[in-house]
């Protein structure tokens, strides 16, 4: 595949079309997610005054409504619904997604940023890896489908694939804490290591997120085996695979080049889906075992109803997930011939 | 149907597996309408008891007994579960079948506001709301919720079945045969996209419990109405483990384990069952 190939005039018009699409979703994305906190019945800020006044910081009428306006302006609640909104994407514009209500006044963008690393890391590791461990897994086990293992190996994954989460994670956490006490139950290094580039923080980091890590692993690996599963399971039927096999093409080769790069393509897809839901975070996960990343932030975002912060986590997901979506939708040619030739 | 029950139970352990945990879910479901106690009695039985005859379950620090309180949780989960899957399903299958019959300008339209429900994130705005409506919250409502916000992606998959049918040559046989085109739906589409349905239907139940138990365990659903993760709120709240009262943790963790990957087992034998190109499989014919 050459240059001049993929920039051809019908892969330049089908980029177009993406991104604009891609636009378009998150527009409607974002509009969705600063309409609904509006629609509830609860407003933050006077609560929060309400909140002040009855530990008696302040009672100067005048002050309070100094401050009430001051605090109306801040998180871009003052004026008429339609002015909010115009003045919300001026300053999304700008980038500025307003201060934290309760880690006043560190900005949002800068909490979001703090705790990015942690769930990026945690969540793409555990995505690739169990992206790759179960397609490998369930390629095998609908190719080879007459085999004993590959039952077992399919009957485990239905097994684990209804639990909730929660539940999986939290006998991970009895097993390997309690009962075999062999891995530490919250944090996600040793207290009183400094943060950095240090070999003796990353070995921590590793010990500390193992077990969050494989808990993700576990969970999600069923999901991909399950799915590559029934799409190998389709692919087999078809002729050219059938005429494959009685022209003698050994069997390996088949499953690897005839039938797992044609069941991957809707795979790929779905990875990138999952990809973009990092930026969500795995709120449950690092609220079991103690991991300041994104999930922990917007948990603490919404019981100190912080407007702000939880817009900014949201819209950090929505530009993600439609992001990765794009990302992918541009890789696809290079995965699969005919998008690459129409 | 006789006849297909006795063979699946003959031939499939999922299945086997799936009706003895159906059984067991339906039994907890029916004795919650029998219950000595009132859903969230508290101190009605001596607390901290182990399971025994008296207390098949053990009581809890809270002095309730845990068999009771699972039949409750138990029925509340599955009905939240089941009207969320079946809400969100009506969204679903009319959006998919729609937009992948009509085509053109329709469909695209319909589909980026597909587009825009699948990237939403869930949990915040899911978090935000059981937050800010605490009080109100109830299981109906949250019902409601999760299904306007977990329909889009179902949507996706039934609509791209739909395309494909539409295209093959069955379909053109059908219309120049005269049928009509409901019946052609129903008659000659229904059957294959049926087990794409059904698969999303329990994949959707399983996501709102899920999501059910992770906002119950933050404490942010209606915590005096007992269900599988309000069981483990109230557990954390008291610090089950730590005081060695383990008897109400590992209680909710197996029952749930127990009837959800039996329901799930159940649901991949019938659906393998439902498929028509297993049975063409089955009897030996080319899919």
């Amino acid at each position: 595949m050459s240059i001049r190939d993929v920039f051809s005039k019908a892969f330049l018009k089908y980029i177009l079309q993406r991104v604009g699409q891609c636009i378009i979703v998150i527009f409607i994305g974002i509009n969705i997610a600063f309409i609904i906190p509006r629609l509830a019945p609860t407003n933050p800020i006077e609560l929060k005054i309400n909140q002040m006044l009855t530990s008696g910081a302040s009672n100067y009428p005048e002050a309070v409504q100094l401050f009430r306006e001051a605090m109306y302006d801040l998180y871009g609640l003052k004026g008429s619904l339609g002015e909010q909104y115009l003045s919300f994407w001026k300053r999304f514009l700008q980038g500025n997604l307003g201060p934290s209500i309760f880690a006043y006044p560190r900005p949002v963008m800068d909490l979001i940023w703090n705790s990015m690393p942690w769930t990026i890391g945690l969540l793409l590791t555990t995505s690739l890896l169990s992206w790759i461990i179960g397609n490998l897994l369930g390629g095998l086990a609908g190719y080879y489908s007459e085999k004993r293992w590959t039952k077992w190996v399919e009957l485990a994954a239905n097994c684990v694939r209804p639990v909730p989460y929660y539940i999986a994670a939290f006998i991970l956490l009895i097993v390997f804490c309690f009962l075999i006490p062999i891995f530490p139950t919250t944090g996600a290094y040793a207290p009183g290591l400094k943060e950095g580039w240090s070999i003796q923080f990353a070995l921590s980091v590793l010990y500390h997120c193992f077990l969050p890590g494989l808990s993700l692993v576990i969970v999600s690996i069923g999901a991909w085996l399950l799915g590559m599963r029934s799409l190998v399971s389709n692919i087999i039927s078809e002729d050219y695979v059938q005429y494959a096999e009685v022209g003698g093409v050994k069997r390996r080769t088949i499953l690897s080049k005839y039938i797992m790069r044609n069941a991957m393509l809707p795979q790929i897809t779905g990875l990138g889906m999952s990809l973009g839901g990092i930026f969500s975070g795995a709120l449950i996960t690092e609220y079991v075992f103690g991991i300041p990343g994104i999930g922990m932030l917007s948990y603490r975002a919404v019981t100190n109803f912080d407007y702000s912060l939880i817009m900014g986590v949201s819209i950090f997901s929505i530009v993600g997930v439609a992001v990765s979506a794009l990302f992918v939708d541009l890789l696809y040619p290079i995965f699969d011939p005919r998008v690459r030739l129409s | 149907m006789r006849k297909a029950f006795a063979g699946l139970w003959k031939t499939s352990g999922s299945f086997r597996f799936g009706i003895i945990s159906l059984v067991f879910a339906v039994f907890m479901v029916v004795m919650s309408f029998f219950s000595p106690f009132k859903p969230m009695e508290s101190f009605a039985v001596t607390p901290d008891l182990r399971p025994s005859f008296t207390h098949l379950f053990g009581t809890n620090s809270r002095g309730q007994d845990l068999f009771w309180q699972m039949t409750f949780a138990l029925r509340n989960s599955l009905m939240f579960g089941v009207l969320t899957a079946i809400l969100s399903r009506i969204i679903a299958i009319w959006v998919g079948m729609y937009s992948g019959y009509k085509g053109g300008f329709i469909d695209k339209a319909m589909m980026s506001v597909n587009d825009s429900f699948v990237i939403i994130p869930v949990l915040p705005i899911l978090l935000l709301l059981n937050f800010l409506l605490r009080e109100k919250m109830n299981w109906f409502y949250m019902a409601l919720m999760m299904a306007l916000l977990g329909w889009a992606y179902d949507a996706r998959l039934i609509r791209s079945q739909v395309m494909s049918l539409k295209v093959r040559i069955f379909s053109d046989t059908a219309v120049f045969c005269g049928m009509p085109t409901l019946r052609i739906i129903y008659k000659e589409h229904l059957p294959y996209v049926l087990p794409i349905i059904f698969a999303t239907t329990i994949n959707n139940l399983l996501w709102s419990i899920g999501m059910e138990v992770t906002l119950s365990i933050l404490g942010l659903t209606n915590i005096n109405v007992p269900t599988i993760g309000v069981v483990f709120f109230w557990a954390n709240q008291h610090q089950a483990l730590i005081s060695g009262v383990w008897w109400w943790v590992a209680v909710p963790v197996v029952v749930t384990v127990f009837v959800f990957t039996g329901l799930y087992l159940l649901s991949v034998s019938l659906n393998e069952y439902i498929d028509p190109r297993t049975r063409l499989r089955m009897k030996g014919g080319a899919v």
